[in-house]
């Protein structure tokens, strides 16, 4: 099982378990756990990681957007993380919430980051020591750039027109229920929160799980090459992943970006709670 | 009538406990509710699979009925690294414990905006709460469907 993260494009940017293990007490070093589940990390953690919740740390809280450079700043002061600090992201589901907070430290510009591979998931699987302790870090001075949308963001108006280019590969990561429009609905509450199914037209269906393996660790790079590369997925694009609000997609966006060293790949946010809804916007089933 | 009087007697003194926690303490709350979630009973821990899927959640949440003359008891297995959905389920099977079917159904599909989650939950995350719900309360029906059909027999049963 054990491979050689050195094949990957990025290799720097995955860590393993072992790492992990080692730099516990690394000052340079901060865990950061960021899971669906808003209360799981209460239930144990890595010891000394921090928790940054998607909802209420990274969303603001009244428009459907990110948190602005100022209150970015307070997030990395609040948890301890100086501009230069490495910053490790782990969490649930395959680290689907981990990649996320990956994405977006990037729109701030905070590169000094990565992921373990494998999550929650496998650190407890191994045996690994949690703990309950909420760990608290002196306040740092930290200055972030302006958040910057257009590198490895995309807005819907941009996914309109890119439908038109044949330079652009769409990605679906989202179940093939769901891509296929078959499961929308769910008795008495809309599943998606989407008015109706299907998927942006042209858009090629990879559920974004499919790169990683049993164990949450992300599959060979000649495996991920294969999947993408398949349906018309490479490098050679300009890639717009998406799902439902982003998370998954974000994981994809990881994988394309720093495991198999694509260029330009753009995680669309809005996803199918925004197309699925969206007056005058076509879909294909 | 009011929305709580609609509830269980224990449901709302939940309910009221929730409103009455402010911001992270109502989490903190939740959390406890998790932790305390019952193991499944000796008696159906042999035969989950014969327990009913809550197929809308994206956590695998089993539920079982079990009648005691009239009066509902619910069963629930929720895997502990879905906290959230499990504290969901803790309340509810704390809240509704001996409740009547008629109980159940009367409660209100809204309830648990009262107790405040949706300020530090997703709307996302506020859809287990709701799930769950509607869930037991199908399941309340169809007691409510068998007791009419055998209403002399007394023998506890589940479904």
């Amino acid at each position: 099982m054990t491979q050689s993260n050195q094949e990957y494009a990025r290799p720097d940017v995955l860590v393993e378990t072992d790492w992990v293990a080692e730099h516990l007490n690394d000052p340079n070093v901060r865990l950061v756990e960021s899971n669906e589940d808003v209360l799981l990390y209460d239930l144990g953690h890595i010891p000394g990681a921090v928790k940054i919740d998607w909802v209420s740390d990274l969303n603001d809280p009244l428009v459907r957007d990110y948190l602005d450079k100022e209150r970015f700043e307070q997030l990395m002061s609040q948890k301890g993380i100086s501009n230069d600090t490495t910053v490790v992201f782990y969490g649930d589901k395959n680290n689907w919430w981990a990649t996320y907070a990956f994405w977006v430290f990037q729109l701030f510009g905070h590169t000094n980051a990565k992921i373990m591979n494998g999550g929650r998931k496998k650190w407890i699987d191994e045996g690994r020591e949690l703990s309950t302790d909420v760990p608290q870090y002196p306040p740092t001075q930290y200055t972030a750039q302006e958040r910057s949308d257009h590198e490895i963001r995309a807005f819907r108006d941009e996914v309109l027109q890119a439908l038109k280019q044949q330079n652009v590969a769409l990605v679906d990561v989202r179940s093939n229920d769901e891509y296929t429009g078959k499961k929308l609905h769910m008795p008495e509450y809309p599943q998606e929160g989407a008015l109706r199914g299907g998927h942006i037209p042209g858009a090629q269906n990879i559920p974004w799980a499919t790169a990683v393996r049993e164990d949450s660790t992300f599959k060979s790079r000649e495996e991920l090459e294969q999947i993408y590369g398949t349906k018309g997925i490479t490098p050679d694009k300009d890639v717009i992943a998406y799902c439902r609000i982003g998370e998954r997609s974000s994981h994809t966006w990881f994988v394309l970006t720093y495991l198999l060293g694509y260029d330009k790949v753009r995680n669309y946010d809005g996803s199918w709670t925004e197309w699925g809804n969206g007056v005058g916007l076509p879909i294909e089933k | 009538m009011t929305a709580e009087s609609a509830l269980p007697p224990r449901l709302g003194e939940i309910v009221e406990d929730f409103q009455l926690a402010e911001g992270s303490e109502k989490l903190e709350l939740l959390l406890e509710y998790a932790r305390k979630l019952p193991p499944l009973p000796d008696w159906l821990r042999d035969r989950r699979d014969a327990m009913d899927q809550v197929h809308e959640c994206m956590t695998p949440v089993f539920v079982v009925a079990e009648n005691r003359d009239r009066k509902l008891v619910f069963h629930f297995d929720v895997p502990p690294e879905s906290p959230t959905v499990r504290g969901y389920a803790a309340l509810l099977e704390e809240g509704v414990r001996g409740a009547t079917p008629e109980q159940i159904l009367q409660i209100p599909g809204d309830f648990y905006q009262e107790m405040g989650l949706q300020d530090v939950l997703s709307p996302r995350r506020l859809q287990g709460v709701h799930t769950i719900l509607a869930y037991i309360k199908r399941l309340a029906t169809k007691e409510l469907a068998s007791s009419e059909l055998q209403s002399d027999s007394s023998t506890p049963h589940t479904i």
